[in-house]
């Protein structure tokens, strides 16, 4: 203000050369304006005019269009190279709801000359209601030669339907590897954001699968390959007339596992009719040996849409085959927990492995009373002995003097209570109770009282078998852990390129080997002339073992737990955890044989089992009688 | 006609400029033409976009009503106000398709990024006007600055396309301040020198998006699919079109996006050149209207807001009808008035609303 009246003449002259620059510069803005509608209207007159006849073809008759040729799917093999996984060239018929005016007409006139089925009709069925109109489903999958030949002579009376010929997956191996190679499944619209997201779909546009569980989904992006593209120059009918440019698909890699084929099947098999899960590891690089996970089911089923039938059987089924008991399924370690508290006790020097305590075949606390099972007392019990015939009382007593959180603190090292981080999804982490834990889960203090059986594997303790194979590995391998792993090496099947997964240890514990031999002669000791010795009689090579029984349901005070008064879903957990040769440990494994009793009778024999024929090659004689 | 009646129109109407809102009617109807046959004759798409467009044009008649000195004083707060919400959405913003773009406030989501479209241009306008007299070269540094706040944070969600649109708002703004020449000469040369350094900070996406556009067919079943197929509409609609309802490329499924940012194919193969004319003529108008508005306006936070806004709109429709017929990357810009979408239609009627306003509350003030 004071400006403009001590010198208004001059303000007045800038504000107005001020206004003639703004319109100056507001005429060149218009001028560019003109410019970029100039340039539109040349690229419009290029192609709505010099080049409409170029794009009129390709849009009217839809002349180019653009294939996606799906890759081949990386197959995968055990360590000695027999198939898992593998894919086969085939017939299937498939219809294109949109093109097809009556479905059910056209599905009972296919049925007059190819064999359909029920099951089929529901399939079809299924996979109608998760699609969308125009994308063609399989109706029924690998025809016969015959019955393709029929269906080409009547082909003119079936617009809409088509026979193509497509690579299938298929589990040679059934039910004993569904849970860790798992399978594969048409790819829903959850999966195609997922891969939307991570701007991988275009590499999906011909493929009709995805990995859904076990290694088949966890290595997708190995198994999956490069899809290649096809230009080709099509008629008013879709029919391809001449291809004009083609860029292959890559075949996706193969995976090369670290699990003995062999193995398994007699892990499984020693099963019998019981439940239960069985983990085998390769102390040194990890490599898991044997992942067994009973009842299984059939992954086949799932390759193209289960039928509801199928399905409402295996996922109502009392026994639970679609569980992943090895990963996923958790439990008390019964006294397979013991030889890890010996360690903790050394460890934190609370008690030396001379040490005698006495057991009188029960622990008194705050007016509980911890029983010990057995009929006769113990006596007097050193560290050896109590792992050698399973005291309880020596853990009651050695927890109570530990305290909770040393003892959480000490077995978290061992990777209980944590995901080990194999490479499948779908992995529980358990429990490993500490007076933090308890606060975070029930928000409640911990009572000194549930520490006792803490100390003999119960309690709140809840483990899955895979903790606990990873833990006897690391107790085998002198405390240094590596994490598990399937999957050997990845391998590219052109360039024969080989590449290892993750062979690196994982963290060293640092225990004293001093410590760690007092708990392994013990280890010995439970199968030379311990719970272990009936089922470990006459073996050639040294093995250290640990048996162990979880109870599913609490035994009331003063009460006895008789096996044959529970019914069989209650009755406990035979556990078995153990590692051999003792003093250069080849393999480790934990394995639990569900409702079965106590560890020595069903959880050890199925060990010896695989120890017998990992070290020795001893194929077993017949299938395990079972107790039941 | 009844006084109560006459009164009532005239405040309705007294800061409304007719020629302004015949052009936008006439842009939106065709709009609404193109959106039936992009959507395959969905009334509820349709009739979707007519309730934005309501909406849009309520919130444009509150604007017109808003004074010019009212919205200078509004200025910064509303643009501390959006910087803030681009804090909120850089720390709990909601992702949708990898890009965090929307705040969550309770009842609804916002895109804070649109609010920006407005309140950038506003506040440089505003600190330009605090300075009219004695500019100096530091000004439109710190007007730059102001300018690349708001520009880094949207450039982060990521959202090119905003960001990009929203500095050219700027610049238009900062040029029509008249930024001197030299400096625009030095500034030109710097950012082609640049070039590289800009390429290796962009995401993979967004380089994606660039090299296809260089070569489409290097992706044919990915990000050059869009191109393409836009590009054959385009191209196949010739000089008369397909006619309404009638475009093959639309109806049998082969454009992406086709009510949003590739609407635009639709129409261009139903009406062909002869109806790309007529659009580039209506959008052609209103950005001449909006010059006109700016050139008579009375300060220089009006002139400036003014200019922006004109130029603003015309960049939209550059970019998007550019990037549909396959000459500019796919950024994701919608067709100003056309495009499905209530966001957009909201802040292209509040710049409308306010050049209303300033054309109007001028000659109130004059007499």
């Amino acid at each position: 203000m004071s400006e403009l009246s001590i010198n208004p003449g001059i303000e007045i002259r800038d504000s107005e050369r001020e206004l003639q620059r703004y319109r100056s510069r507001l005429t060149l803005l218009g001028i560019f304006v003109m410019l970029l509608f100039g340039i539109l209207f040349l690229r419009f007159f290029y192609l709505q005019v010099v080049q409409h006849g170029h794009y009129s073809t390709i849009a009217e008759a839809n002349r180019i269009s653009v294939l996606p040729i799906a890759p081949h799917r990386g197959i995968i093999v055990d360590r000695n190279g027999v198939e898992l996984a593998h894919n086969y060239s085939a017939y299937t018929l498939e219809i294109t709801p949109s093109k097809v005016a009556d479905l059910n007409a056209t599905i009972d006139e296919l049925a007059t000359i190819i064999d359909i089925t029920a099951r089929d009709r529901r399939r079809f069925r299924k996979l109608l209601e998760e699609s969308k109109r125009f994308e063609s489903l399989p109706i029924r999958t690998r025809l016969s030669d015959e019955e393709i030949s029929r269906f080409a002579a009547h082909h003119y009376r079936f617009p809409g339907v088509e026979a193509k010929a497509r690579l299938f997956r298929q589990y040679p191996q059934g039910e004993i590897f569904s849970h860790v190679v798992g399978h594969i499944g048409r790819i829903n619209q959850r999966e195609v954001e997922v891969l939307e997201k991570e701007s991988r779909l275009s590499n999906y546009r011909g493929s009709d699968y995805i990995g859904k569980t076990g290694l088949e989904q966890s290595y997708e992006k190995y198994l999956h390959g490069t899809t290649g593209v096809e230009e080709v120059e099509v008629d008013s009918g879709g029919r391809a007339m001449r291809v004009l440019s083609r860029t292959p698909p890559v075949s996706g890699n193969n995976l090369v596992l670290n699990l003995d084929a062999r193995l398994q099947e007699i892990a499984y098999n020693a099963f019998g009719n019981r439940r239960g899960a069985l983990v085998a590891i390769d102390p040194t690089p990890g490599g898991v040996l044997a992942f067994v996970s009973k009842p299984g089911f059939d992954p086949n089923l799932f390759v193209d849409g289960i039928d509801p039938v199928s399905w409402k059987e295996l996922n109502g089924s009392i026994d639970k085959p679609l569980l992943n008991r090895a990963a996923a399924g958790t439990y008390p370690p019964g006294s397979t927990f013991k030889p890890f508290m010996a360690l903790a006790a050394l460890f934190y020097s609370k008690r030396s492995p001379q040490q005698v305590i006495s057991d009188p075949g029960f622990f008194m606390f705050g007016g509980h009373r911890f029983r010990d099972g057995r009929p006769v007392p113990l006596g007097a019990v050193d560290m050896h002995r109590s792992i050698v015939v399973s005291s309880d009382v020596y853990y009651y007593t050695l927890a109570n003097e530990l305290g909770i959180d040393p003892i959480a603190r000490f077995m978290e090292k061992f990777g209980f209570g944590s995901r080990t981080g194999i490479d499948i999804t779908g992995e529980s982490a358990g429990v490993l109770p500490s007076t933090d834990w308890k606060m975070r889960r029930f928000k409640q203090k911990w009572y000194a009282g549930e520490t006792i059986s803490v100390g003999i594997g119960q309690g709140y303790n809840s483990y899955t078998p895979l903790q606990l194979a990873s833990a006897t590995a690391t107790l085998a391998n002198n405390g240094v852990m590596f994490r598990p792993h399937i999957v050997n090496y990845v391998e590219d099947i052109r360039t024969r390129e080989k590449t290892p997964i993750e062979p690196k240890p994982l963290r060293n514990l640092e225990l004293n080997p001093e410590h760690l031999r007092v708990v392994r002669d013990a280890m010995v000791g439970v199968n030379k002339d311990g719970t272990g010795a009936r089922a470990f009689a006459g073996a050639p090579y040294v093995a250290a073992g640990k048996t162990g029984t979880a109870q599913v349901i609490a035994i009331k005070q003063g009460e006895k737990y008789i096996e044959s008064r529970v019914a069989e879903r209650h009755r406990d957990h035979a556990w078995f955890i153990a590692f051999a040769p003792a003093d250069q440990p080849r393999i480790a494994l934990a394995v639990i044989a569900e409702n079965s009793g106590f560890g020595a009778r069903a959880a050890a024999p199925i060990a010896r089992q695989v120890f017998d024929y990992f070290l020795l090659g001893k194929v077993p004689q017949k299938a395990a009688e079972t107790d039941d | 006609m009844h006084p109560a009646l006459r009164r009532a129109g005239f405040y309705l109407t007294r800061h409304i400029d007719g020629v302004l809102l015949l052009a936008v009617l006439l842009l939106m109807a065709t709009g609404l033409v193109v959106m039936w046959s992009a959507s395959n004759g969905s009334f509820a798409r349709t009739s979707g976009q007519m309730a934005n467009m309501l909406v849009a044009l309520s919130v444009m008649w509150v604007f017109a009503n808003v004074s010019p000195q009212v919205l200078q004083r509004m200025a910064l707060p509303l643009f501390v106000i959006g910087v803030g919400l681009l804090l909120c959405v850089a720390l709990f913003g909601e992702v949708i398709n990898g890009a965090r773009r929307w705040l969550d406030i309770g009842i609804t989501r916002i895109q804070p990024s649109e609010l920006m479209r407005i309140a950038a241009p506003m506040v440089l306008a505003w600190y330009f006007n605090r300075h009219e007299g004695s500019l100096r070269l530091r000004h439109y540094g710190v007007a730059a600055l102001m300018l690349a706040i708001p520009a880094a944070f949207i450039l982060r969600q990521p959202d090119l396309g905003t960001a990009l649109l929203i500095i050219a708002s700027g610049g238009y703004l900062i040029f029509l301040a008249g930024l001197p020449w030299r400096v625009i000469i030095a500034l030109g040369t710097l950012a082609a020198a640049s070039a590289p350094f800009l390429w290796s900070a962009m995401h993979d996406y967004q380089r994606q998006r660039v090299l296809t556009l260089l070569d489409p067919s290097a992706d044919p079943l990915g990000s050059g699919y869009h191109t393409i197929q836009s590009t054959i509409a385009v191209g196949s609609g010739g000089i008369l079109g397909k006619g309404w309802m009638n475009g093959t490329q639309t109806h049998l499924d082969f454009i992406p996006e086709r009510t949003t940012d590739f609407i635009f194919a639709v129409y261009s193969e139903e009406f062909g050149l002869l109806g790309n004319l007529v659009l580039l003529a209506m959008l052609l108008f209103v950005i001449a209207r909006a010059m006109v508005i700016a050139a008579n306006a009375p300060s220089l936070f009006t002139r400036l807001l003014a200019g922006s806004i004109a130029m603003t709109f015309c960049t939209y429709a550059f970019v998007n009808m550019g990037m549909v017929s396959g000459i500019l990357p796919v950024v994701g810009v919608p067709l100003p008035l056309i495009s499905y979408g209530g966001t957009s239609l909201v802040s292209l009627c509040i710049g409308f609303g306010i050049l209303m306003s300033i054309n109007t509350h001028k000659k109130l003030v004059q007499t």
